[in-house]
């Protein structure tokens, strides 16, 4: 082999593990080995170390799983949206064959280990949720509807009902009132975040709510979905996954957030420019606190269950 | 001449299979521990005759 054959195989932009990580969206992940450790714990089934330390990576990998699948899917708006520009897809760090063959990959990798370190009802409902969140949200509803949120926020809701599977193999109403919170959180986040990152959606063509209802109608529906929000985070408190803890939490975090809300339903467009939507990006930094808040008030409630402490008694 | 000069991009790609073998190793060690947690606790016991009949 020549010195020129050896320079021509190098390509500048090549790949370093950490861009094929970022594929898998740690970000992302950090949310679903969370709720998916509190639906672990919350369950009332005691689970061994080491089979539920597998169940949160298993579950993790199949969020990554689907999140490389997402970014492959979605390459064409990642290059258009600022936010996404830079991913290593639309920066041409990766290919999308490759990202789509590691999601295919992982994917599978992900639910047969899930099935084999658990249980297969737990394996069936990690495979449902990449289904649904590549399937039904990416390829399907994302462009078509402004609701695209509401869907992606099912999709990112279900991992507490895996890693409460993961524990128990039955369903019960529990996990899904914990579906509930992720599901109903979802639509005030990312609506806060699309008011301040509007000129991306727009660019991008994608059916965001901001963009085909108009932005008064965004934060009338970051206020009702707020309010709603509250109702049920609220109300979890008095069933089993509650308790004085969580309830105590809940109702300080809450009356921020309706508060929040309640702020950004007031303002208008010349009030939010004139301090570059200060209020609104203060209230989508809450939410990030918001859920983390509200899963960690369930989980001392449920590490202190053993002891006699948690829950209502 | 032999080319001894290590460039960014060799780095990147020894970063890049390290990354793998690790992943790699680090998925044996966990099939294997989980592969002992399930022997240890009896998950692959076939059910008696007994049991069965209960």
């Amino acid at each position: 082999m020549s010195d020129v054959s050896i320079n021509s195989a190098i390509r500048e932009d090549e790949a370093s593990f950490g861009d094929f990580f970022a594929l898998l969206k740690p970000r992302v992940m950090t949310l679903v080995v969370f709720t998916a450790f509190v639906g672990l714990l919350a369950a009332p089934v005691p689970v061994h170390p080491m089979v539920g330390f597998c169940a949160i990576l298993f579950i993790a990998l199949g969020g990554g799983a689907s999140g490389a699948l997402n970014m492959w899917w979605d390459a064409d708006i990642d290059s258009v949206m600022k936010r996404t520009r830079k991913r290593p897809i639309p920066s041409g760090k990766v290919t999308g064959s490759d990202a789509l063959a590691i999601g295919l990959a992982l994917s599978a990798l992900s639910v047969t280990m899930l099935t084999l370190a658990t249980n297969p009802m737990a394996g069936a409902m990690l495979a449902f949720t990449i289904f649904f969140y590549v399937v039904v949200y990416s390829m399907w509803l994302k462009r078509l509807t402004p609701q695209n949120i509401v869907i992606g926020g099912a999709a990112g809701a279900f991992p507490p009902v895996i890693g409460w599977l993961a524990a128990t193999g039955t369903m019960a109403v529990e996990p899904w009132l914990m579906f509930a919170l992720v599901f109903m959180w979802t639509p005030p986040h990312f609506w806060a975040l699309a008011l301040f990152m509007r000129s991306d959606y727009d660019d991008a063509g994608v059916p965001m709510l901001t963009v085909t209802h108009g932005r008064r109608a965004t934060r009338q529906h970051i206020l009702v979905y707020t309010v709603l929000l509250s109702v049920l985070a609220l109300g979890a408190a008095f069933t089993a996954i509650g308790g004085p803890i969580y309830l105590a939490t809940s109702v300080v975090v809450n009356l921020m957030f309706l508060r929040g809300a309640l702020r950004i339903w007031r303002r208008d467009e010349d009030a939010s420019e004139a301090d570059n939507f200060a209020v609104e990006r203060a209230f989508f930094r809450l939410s990030l606190w918001y859920l983390f808040v509200h899963f960690g008030a369930i989980l001392i409630e449920a590490l202190l269950r053993p002891y006699g402490l948690g829950g209502w008694g | 001449m032999s080319i001894r000069t290590t460039h960014e991009i060799h780095q990147r790609r020894f970063g890049r299979n390290l990354g793998v073998g690790l992943a790699l190793v680090a998925f044996v060690v966990i099939v294997f521990g989980l592969t002992v947690v399930k022997v240890t606790r009896g998950d692959f016991e076939p059910v008696t005759a007994s049991e069965g009949q209960n």
